[in-house]
Parts: C-alpha cells; structure tokens; sequence
C-alpha cells in the first residue's frame, strides 16, 4: 500500500536529527546581532596608511571593529549623518565610502574624483558634498544612494580649474568653500540640486582651509600667501568679503610651514577666534564681535590645530613636523600656556568628547591612540592604531561646520 | 731650499691620489645614507611630505612625486626644491632637516618608485 512509502522517518533517526537542528537555529541566533546598542558615544579613527577605520566607543574606551578597504585615507575626514549611525569617509583617492557603524560594514562607496581632501554634509542630512584638488570642484551626493546629483567645477571664466578647500555646511542646502589658485570664496545652493546656483567672493592669496563660526554666522579663510584673512558674514553676504588682521606678519620674513593649520569652528571659545598663524609660531586671538585683533600667544612651533575644549576654556594647540610630539595647552582666562605635553610621537589629531573631559589624540608614529584626562592632563587610556590620523566622534553629527 | 721636480711631481700625484680616493670614500659613505636614516627619509617623505603631496606621492596640495611625474625633471632642479623650497608656494625648505646628499638619495629613490614606509622605530629604542 502507498500509506507505507509515506511514511515518516524512524524514531531513532528523529532522537538524532531534532537535537541537531534545535542546536543549528540556536547556533543561527547566537551570531545575529546581540544586543541594540545607541550611536551617541561612537566614533571613527582612520588608520591612514591601511585604508582602514577603527570603529571606537567612548564609553568604555573600546575599540569595537575595524572596516577595511577605504582606499588612500591619507588626510581623511569624516562627516556623520544626522541620526549618528553612518559615517561618511572622505579619502584621498576620492573615495566616498559610507560606513554603517552599528554593523561595522560598507554599505556604499564611489570614487568620484582623482584628488579629494574633505567634505560635508548639508543641514537636512540628505546631501554629501565633496571637496576636490582634482579635477578642482565639488560633486554632491545622495547621501543615502550616494549617487551624484551635482558637478560644480572651481573653473574661473577661462577655464583655468582651482583646488578646492575649506569646505563648509550652511543653512538650506548651501555649501561655502575657497579655491586655493583662483583666490575665491564661493557659495553653492543645491536647493535644486540638478541645477546648482553659485555666488562668489573675493578671497585672497591661496586660501589653504577655512572655518565657519559654530553659528553657521560667519566664514573665515587662512590665506597662505599673505599675511591675513577673509571674512565673510553669511548673514549679510551682500556686504561681502572683507580681511581680517591684514599684515598680522608685521612684513617679517615667514617661517617655513611643514604642514598648513586646519581651521575648523572648534576654535571659537568665549567670543574669541584663536586662529593659528601661518609662517609664525603664534595662534593669534581675534574678538569675534569686531574682528580685531586682541592678541597673540607664542607657541612651541607652526601650530596645526589649535582646538577649543567644548567648554571654551582651553585651546590645546598641536604643531607641525618637525615638533609633532608637542601638544601645548592655552588657559583661555589668562590667555597663557599652562602645560606642554610630550604626549607621544607624530600627534596629528586631538578630538574632544562632546563635554570636554576627555582628549583623545592620534600618535601616529607610536602607533596609538592616547586618552587624556583634561582636568589632570594625564593618560587615562589608549589602544594600539597603525599609523593613526583623524579621529572623529559621532557628535560632530550635530554641529554646523562638522 | 730647492726640492727635485720629479719628487715634487710624485708628491702631487700621490697627493691627488689620496684626496681623490678619500673624496670618492666620502662620497659613496653620504650618497647612501645608512639604513636606519634610509628608514627615517622613507618615513618623511611618506608621512610628512605625503601630508601635502600624498601618502602615495599622487598629489595633493603639492604636484605628484610619482616615478612618472618626476621622469622629466632634473635632479639638480629637485634637490634645490627639496633644500631650499619654492618661494610663493607652500613647499618649505627642508635646510637642516635633510642633508643635500640625503635630498640626492631621496630624488633617487622617488624617480625609481618610492620604497613603502615601515614606520618608525619602537619609542623605547630611541631612547
């Protein structure tokens, strides 16, 4: 009869295989994600010299997973989207590569130019915008799909391409940066992004990078070639560009720059602007009502970053090579140095935690990343890091000029 | 006092000799720098040069110093930017902080394809 060919497989078998499969679907849940987890105390370490990030948490001091294949990170930043899970990856090489941080993977990726140097993220989160050398422009992405929406090169009216620098985030989905050749500051709106619109200003003498103050209210470029630089007030662009402490080098002879400072707005602190100087071993300290000069602090050496605590009380200040393994750390009150630090070899980065009570700073040539305490100025933690550079925490998500 | 001429003439020759035979030691001895400055340049010119002209010497701010780039470019000229930089751009002089015989050996080695950095040495081996 055919009851027999159906029927089903033998009790013993049965006692084998249950037990297999139970343990199989629990093998199966044990590897899928285990625990939901927030993104507020991430952050992003590039290892420059292997195309590779380090994915961190703050809260624990930990390193949670590494994410490979990013391409050339030398000078490599990072821009955060607005719910802090995704990082976006600006290399070198032009790559754009957005990382999910919560499952430590590339989820999109593109090359879309030969030489890049940095990027942004515009207010609404939904447009990435990448800054070029070369060919010299920006492009703009879907910052979910990273598909390109907008090609603007940095051309002047004969055609002649211009590097371009200090890139920024504005209001709407408008994007301010300068071109180092041309000498320009220029204004992108993608409100439309098939059909971008760009205003132009006056800028001065190779601008290297440029900063825009933490309320998105004015934009100042750091002019390499002379001794000042541009200001723009975003809330009256009309009026617009315009120097700021023309002549700080007093006509002396400039001292050679190993590396160009980077200006970002975390160097506003109290109503004051403490800007490195180029070419003098000084950060020069600007009131931010009058954009005047009120003075300046000599320094170890060409200072690169020089970096408010988020509570506007310190600027730490690290140098060029060959003085990289110099941190100097300025009391905003007093406007003097109150320590040097030695804290480790090639210090190329220092990011704050959003409160301010950690440093974190990449030692690229010990291969570590040191944590400080900023009330004792002692380490407090660190982890091994090939060749460190930027490092990046997700609250940067919530900051225009981030 | 009046000394034979041959005699003055073998003492030039050996003379010569010498100084040729000890500038040609010197400069085989400065041409290739020992191998844990070799390392050190390697690390420069990666790390700090590579900070405007590119971890792999593709460009940045600073033009590309890839084999290819370079091809057309004399040494003497490269070596003068290395020493003495480039006034109006941002290349510095890097006087004092390489020999110009550790500026031949780097153009050298940047024109044959750059050799990879291996870093530093460890922090305690420095002192």
């Amino acid at each position: 009869m055919t009851a027999r060919s159906t029927r089903l497989a033998p009790p013993l078998l049965w006692s084998i295989l249950l037990p297999a499969i139970v343990l199989l679907l629990s093998a199966c849940s044990a590897t899928a994600p285990v625990a939901l987890r927030g993104s507020g105390d991430l952050g992003v370490v590039i290892e420059r010299a292997d195309g590779r990030v380090k994915i961190i948490e703050t809260t624990a001091r930990s390193v949670l997973a590494t994410v490979d294949g990013l391409g050339d990170l030398s000078h490599a930043s990072v821009v955060f989207s607005r719910d802090a899970r995704h990082a976006f990856v600006f290399g070198r090489d032009g790559g754009l590569t957005k990382v999910d941080l919560l499952e430590a993977k590339i989820v999109g990726r593109v090359v879309q130019a030969g030489n890049a140097i940095g990027g942004s993220i515009s207010h609404d989160g939904r447009l990435v915008v990448v800054q070029n050398y070369e060919p010299g422009g920006i492009k703009a992405f879907d910052a979910n799909t990273l598909e390109l929406l907008a090609d603007v090169p940095a051309a002047s009216e004969d055609g002649r391409r211009s590097k371009v620098v200090g890139l920024a985030d504005l209001s709407g989905q408008r994007f301010i940066y300068s071109l180092f050749e041309l000498g320009e500051i220029r204004i992108t709106d993608f409100s439309d992004p098939r059909k971008p619109l760009t205003q132009r200003f006056a800028g001065g003498k190779q601008p290297y990078d440029a900063l825009v103050t933490p309320d998105g209210r004015h934009y100042i470029a750091g002019l390499f070639g002379e001794d000042g630089l541009a200001l723009v007030d975003l809330w009256q662009p009309e009026l617009g560009s315009r120097k700021i402490l023309a002549g700080y080098g007093r006509g002396e002879q400039p001292l050679p720059v190993y590396k160009m400072p980077h200006l970002r707005g975390w160097s506003v602190a109290g109503g004051r602007a403490y800007l490195p100087a180029i070419g003098r071993h000084e950060v020069l300290v600007v009131d931010t009502g009058s954009w005047q000069e009120v003075g300046r602090i000599a320094v170890k050496s060409q200072p690169v970053f020089a970096m408010a605590r988020p509570d506007g009380r310190e600027i730490w200040v690290n140098f060029a090579f060959p003085d990289n393994g110099w941190v100097q750390v300025i009391d905003t009150l007093t406007g003097q140095i109150t320590h040097t630090l030695q804290p480790g070899r090639g210090i190329l980065h220092m990011e704050f935690l959003s409160k301010g009570n950690e440093v974190w700073m990449s030692a690229r040539d010990d291969n570590r990343v040191l944590i400080y305490d900023t009330a004792t100025k002692k380490p407090v933690g660190g982890f091994d890091a090939s060749s460190p550079s930027g490092i990046f925490f997700t609250t940067r998500a919530a900051r225009t000029g981030f | 006092m009046k000394l034979p001429p041959l005699l003055v003439h073998v003492a030039v020759f050996i003379g010569a000799a010498l100084v040729s035979v000890y500038s040609a030691a010197a400069d085989a001895r400065l041409a290739e720098p020992d191998s844990a400055r070799q390392r050190e340049l390697v690390h420069i010119v990666r790390q700090d040069c590579g900070s405007c002209h590119g971890l792999t010497l593709n460009g940045g701010l600073g033009p590309a110093l890839t084999a290819t780039a370079l091809s057309d470019k004399p040494l003497e000229g490269l070596v003068a930017t290395i020493i003495g930089g480039r006034p109006g751009t941002p290349m510095p002089p890097f006087r004092g902080i390489v020999t110009e015989t550790e500026a031949q050996w780097i153009v050298d080695q940047l024109r044959r394809g750059f050799p990879p950095d291996t870093g530093l040495p460890a922090a305690q081996a420095l002192n």
